[in-house]
């Protein structure tokens, strides 16, 4: 029988897998553009919380950043929850852990991507808009960003390929991940050849989809883009 | 906030960071020795032999490492005829299936890094390299691959930190590198931010000194093409 039946099982996982990186990709949006507009903001102290925010997390690896969380924030919840008189033990989903590490970390690859893609944007276009007398809220939101993201889809897509790679160590916290079903098939049939390569070729799968949706996406937001010939 | 179990340790988390050392260095080291050759196999024109060499890039840098380290480690030992080769005392240690994973994971990046710096390279050296007469080889000894190299080194040197971080997935099969000194001690003593927090401290330290030793090495092979 073909995989032993673990088909269904597998393809669970991937929905998971997908899922987690999904939703990591979304928090990790909301932060890096956080993060480059405080990186590009007039404020000191927005500047330097950015800085030390990208540093770091830049520097420690996702593994032991989702551990920290994952344990850490196991005590640090159980904690606080005893200190507000709650006396049951409260388990961390590996679910939310995930989600927040990944998230947190390509946050701060997100700011640099996104920070480099507003400086590629003209000043004139932003000027001109407050011209017109856009407040800066319309500007941001009608001239820089839509501008901003033809620049930042290179990056956005390098990271997304990254990202999706890393989500395999979220099945190390114990989540039900691609990872994780690979492993449990691979344990009660003695066959992990078998097993670890139809995991690794649903991930080359998801990888490679990426990889034509990002092309596609690139050509379309450079409609009327002059390409210089070499 | 409980120190005691860290100093305690502190013998561990520094053997800890020698192993993720030797790791990243054994990666590094053959990763580039072999990505370079490959490199320049990449960009000839022929299909058949950029073919295989994009088609091994392709799977190595599609895929998550930690599902590569488990097919190398767990599933050879599936083989039966695996298990009886002269071969299966190494695909039996963490140690060698570790490096040899990271090693082919790096080298599959490196290739393509280098390779897009070949491609890149301006029409105009290489063809005063011609006019000089220079012969294929001589041309890529003295011309193409210093050249190419330098300009790689910007792009090169974040492979290096990504794989710095990538040796702690060596951890999960049983190796006691940085990561598994962390998850030992958080193990013992049930100290999770005391313990993962010395180990980023001791990640975040090597990827500095990494960062300031490509920067050093930049400012010695890239000056001729900075800005003056």
């Amino acid at each position: 029988m073909f995989l032993h039946g673990f088909l269904p099982s597998l393809l669970e996982g991937a929905l998971v897998t997908l899922g987690v990186a999904l939703a990591s990709l979304a928090l990790a949006m909301v932060l890096g553009l956080a993060g480059a507009m405080a990186k590009l903001s007039r404020w000191r102290w927005a500047r330097g919380l950015a800085y030390v925010y990208t540093t770091l997390i830049r520097g420690v690896p996702d593994l032991v950043l989702m551990l920290l969380i994952f344990f850490g924030g196991q005590v640090a919840v159980n904690n606080l929850a005893l200190a507000l008189g709650h006396e049951d033990y409260i388990d961390i989903d590996p679910y939310v852990a995930g989600v927040l590490t990944i998230g947190f970390i390509f946050g701060a690859y997100l700011t640099e991507a996104f920070r480099g893609a507003f400086l590629a944007v003209p000043p004139g276009q932003r000027e001109a808009g407050l011209a017109y007398g856009m407040s800066g809220w319309q500007v941001f939101a009608r001239i820089s960003f839509p501008q901003m993201f033809r620049h930042a889809l290179p990056g956005l897509s390098n990271n997304w390929l990254v990202l999706i790679k890393s989500t395999a160590i979220v099945s190390v916290i114990g989540l039900h991940d691609l990872m994780t079903r690979g492993q449990q098939a691979a344990g009660s049939t003695k066959e992990p050849f078998v097993f670890y390569t139809a995991v690794a070729l649903i991930y080359l799968g998801f990888t490679t989809v990426s990889e034509l949706v990002f092309d596609r996406l690139q050509k379309r937001l450079s409609v009327g883009q002059r390409q210089g010939q070499l | 906030m409980d120190l005691s179990a860290i100093t305690e340790n502190l013998p561990l988390y520094l053997s800890g960071a020698q192993t993720t050392f030797e790791l990243l260095l054994i990666s590094l080291g053959l990763g580039l020795a072999f990505a370079i050759p490959l490199a320049v196999l990449r960009t000839l024109p022929q299909r058949w032999i950029w073919g295989p060499i994009w088609f091994y890039t392709y799977i190595f840098r599609g895929t998550p490492m930690l599902v590569q380290l488990f097919l190398v480690y767990y599933g050879l030992a599936q083989f039966e005829w695996m298990q009886q080769s002269t071969l299966w005392p190494y695909f039996s240690s963490a140690w060698f299936c570790a490096c040899l994973t990271f090693a082919l994971n790096t080298c599959a990046y490196t290739v393509e890094i280098i390779a897009g710096s070949i491609k890149a390279l301006p029409a105009g050296e290489i063809e005063a390299a011609k006019s000089l007469g220079m012969s294929r080889w001589v041309m890529l000894r003295r011309i193409v691959l210093p050249s190419a190299l330098r300009r790689a080194l910007p792009a090169y040197s974040n492979e290096a930190i990504f794989m710095l971080h990538g040796t702690s997935l060596a951890s999960i099969v049983t190796i006691m590198d940085l990561t598994g000194a962390a998850r030992q001690v958080n193990s013992t003593y049930y100290l999770p931010f005391e313990a993962f927090i010395t180990a980023a401290v001791f990640y975040f330290l090597l990827t500095l000194s990494l960062v300031g030793l490509f920067h050093l090495a930049e400012r010695r092979w890239l000056r001729p093409l900075m800005a003056r």
